[in-house]
């Protein structure tokens, strides 16, 4: 049986054949992908529960210390340290999602209303700082705020801030930051979804005497939810990992859980606890996911 | 069209001057000849030339280069290879789903945590030959590691437009496996690798996290050169450094529009 014959797209062969076949064109990228990203993720989760030598090197002694450090429980005992790192994280990427959304909707809306041929040199507006590089808008930030500039000279003028100082580290400065790395990453998406907008429903809505509101929330929500949705996701993800905003904004003041990363890879030099705390906000990102599916397909049965 | 309201005009105005103040103060003070301050002291295009007397920022961007070419060059090939495989062949449901659970990994998985799985097991392969010392093979392979996810995408949605009807007809007329690759599925599939293989390019270059992870001392590229300067001060030259790139930007986001509206056309 095996060796049937069969027609497959114009061609006369076996199953057999087509299947060595199509191994050979998987073969390549899937071993890439099995060699440098799925088995360094499951070393990674194993080396989470590894211990760190005296000078950083790997011991492959089992151990949950880490994690009970994540957790706060270390030798002197309890401290919230780690576990205020990780839930400003959530809060950075959440308030960072949200002014995006907030942001992005009168934004792709004013593109889409501009004639086709302004429209597209609005949409290359946005797309330039969607694919220009992270570190340097963020530097252009840092510079912004830097005490010589107009806006730290009007805070030293107001006496918010010490003669000489600049606008960070701090809060703010991270959310201006954040915000205007990650709006185009729900702005572009959202077009796509704004773009398609079927007015008549708008209109239909607007005849019956629906409130703005309703007419957002019943006719262009969830027509524009798809769009919407991967926008949140590509922002949500990356925003929850980010370090170079943090770093360059929010100093130690306002750390990160990817600064904490990156510190453990770096400086400290603790691999296991480095993982161990992956490990966590790959789960915290997991978490939220779940719960924006779980509240998203809420929104799309109203 | 419909016209929109003014708040929405006016917010939407105030967001784009949101995105472009930053870089707009850089790119003013990039041609500044005041060396810092607010003050303005004359244009001048100095600070542009001394970036190519400074050997370090020359060295940086052909790293920049050399990383972006030959990752992108590998991911393609082997991305495009992988596209084909996925879509050409009649695979059952849970091969199916298990070919998209490894394009998806890569896109959705946060860099941070790739770059610091890649640091262990490259500090791991390390003890066996001294090819994964910290530097340029690192950083290639993991480049190409999200790459290859991307240029599979777009051309696996490329093969699901072009059919099969091209094919069956090409086999019909009995071309053979080579003829048929060649001459019929690769020209038709030339739009979406090129397309694929630009947004690696550009992927390539907007990266920081991996490269910082895994760059060594002879593999420094410009944004980890830049994010290294500010820390020891902002100089007019990282200005114009920054503005240049940004406008490296503009040109292929412009260009890489262009080419895709000739492909419909």
């Amino acid at each position: 049986m095996k060796n049937k014959q069969i027609l497959w797209r114009g061609e006369m062969t076996t199953k057999a054949t087509l299947f060595r076949k199509g191994l050979a064109f998987l073969s390549g990228g899937i071993s890439w992908l099995l060699i440098f990203l799925i088995l360094p993720g499951l070393l990674f989760v194993g080396v989470s529960f590894a211990t760190r030598g005296d000078h950083g090197e790997l011991l492959w002694k089992f151990t949950i210390e880490n994690y009970e450090r994540l957790m706060g429980f270390s030798l002197f005992g309890w401290t919230p340290d780690y576990l205020i790192i990780l839930w400003r994280s959530v809060e950075v990427a959440f308030v960072t999602t949200l002014v995006s959304v907030i942001l992005s909707y009168p934004l792709s809306f004013f593109i889409a209303s501009r004639p086709a041929k302004s429209r597209y040199v609005w949409l290359t507006l946005v797309i330039v700082p969607f694919w220009t590089n992270m570190v340097i808008r963020t530097y252009a930030w840092f510079y912004l705020l830097s005490p010589e500039l107009p806006l730290a000279k009007l805070a030293i003028a107001l006496g918010f801030i010490p003669e000489g100082t600049p606008l960070y580290p701090n809060a703010i400065a991270v959310y201006l930051g954040m915000v205007s790395v990650f709006l185009p990453f729900v702005t572009l998406p959202l077009y796509s979804s704004v773009e398609k907008l079927d007015w008549s429903l708008v209109e239909a809505a607007q005849d019956l005497y629906s409130s703005k509101f309703r007419v957002f929330r019943q006719a262009i929500l969830p027509q524009t939810a798809p769009g919407l949705s991967v926008g949140i996701i590509l922002t949500f993800v990356p925003a929850m990992g980010t370090f170079v905003v943090p770093d360059l904004l929010g100093g130690a003041k306002y750390m990160l859980v990817g600064n904490l990363i990156q510190q453990q890879f770096g400086s400290s030099r603790d691999w296991p606890f480095g993982a161990a705390v992956s490990l966590g906000l790959m789960i915290l990102t997991m978490i939220s996911l779940q719960i924006y599916s779980r509240k998203g397909k809420e929104i799309e049965i109203l | 069209m419909r016209n929109c309201h003014p708040i929405i005009k006016i917010l939407a105005l105030f967001t784009v001057w949101f995105l472009y103040l930053p870089l707009m103060g850089v790119a003013v003070c990039s041609v500044n000849s005041a060396r810092d301050g607010w003050v303005w002291k004359g244009f001048t295009l100095d600070w542009y030339v001394k970036l190519f007397d400074n050997e370090w920022i020359l060295n940086s961007a052909l790293n920049t280069l050399i990383l972006a070419v030959v990752s992108t060059a590998i991911a393609t090939v082997l991305g495009t290879v992988l596209a084909i495989g996925i879509s050409r062949f009649p695979w059952g449901r849970k091969t199916n789903s298990f070919l998209n659970m490894m394009l998806n990994i890569p896109v959705v998985i946060p860099d941070i945590i790739m770059a610091g799985s890649l640091v262990v097991v490259f500090g791991i392969l390390r003890e066996v030959s001294s090819m994964f010392d910290m530097g340029m093979i690192d950083m290639i392979i993991g480049h190409v590691t999200f790459q290859i996810a991307f240029v599979a995408l777009v051309v696996r949605s490329r093969l699901a437009l072009i059919g099969q009807d091209v094919e069956e007809a090409g086999r019909d007329l009995f071309a053979s496996n080579w003829y048929l690759m060649r001459k019929v599925m690769l020209p038709l599939m030339m739009p979406g690798i090129v397309a694929g293989a630009m947004l690696a390019f550009t992927l390539s270059l907007d990266d920081f996290v991996l490269s910082f992870f895994l760059s060594g001392p002879d593999s420094q590229t410009l944004p980890l050169y830049i994010y290294a300067a500010v820390r020891r001060g902002v100089t007019p030259q990282i200005h114009a450094l920054s503005t240049l790139i940004v406008l490296v930007t503009v040109v292929l986001v412009v260009g890489a529009e262009r080419l895709s509206k000739k492909e419909v056309a």
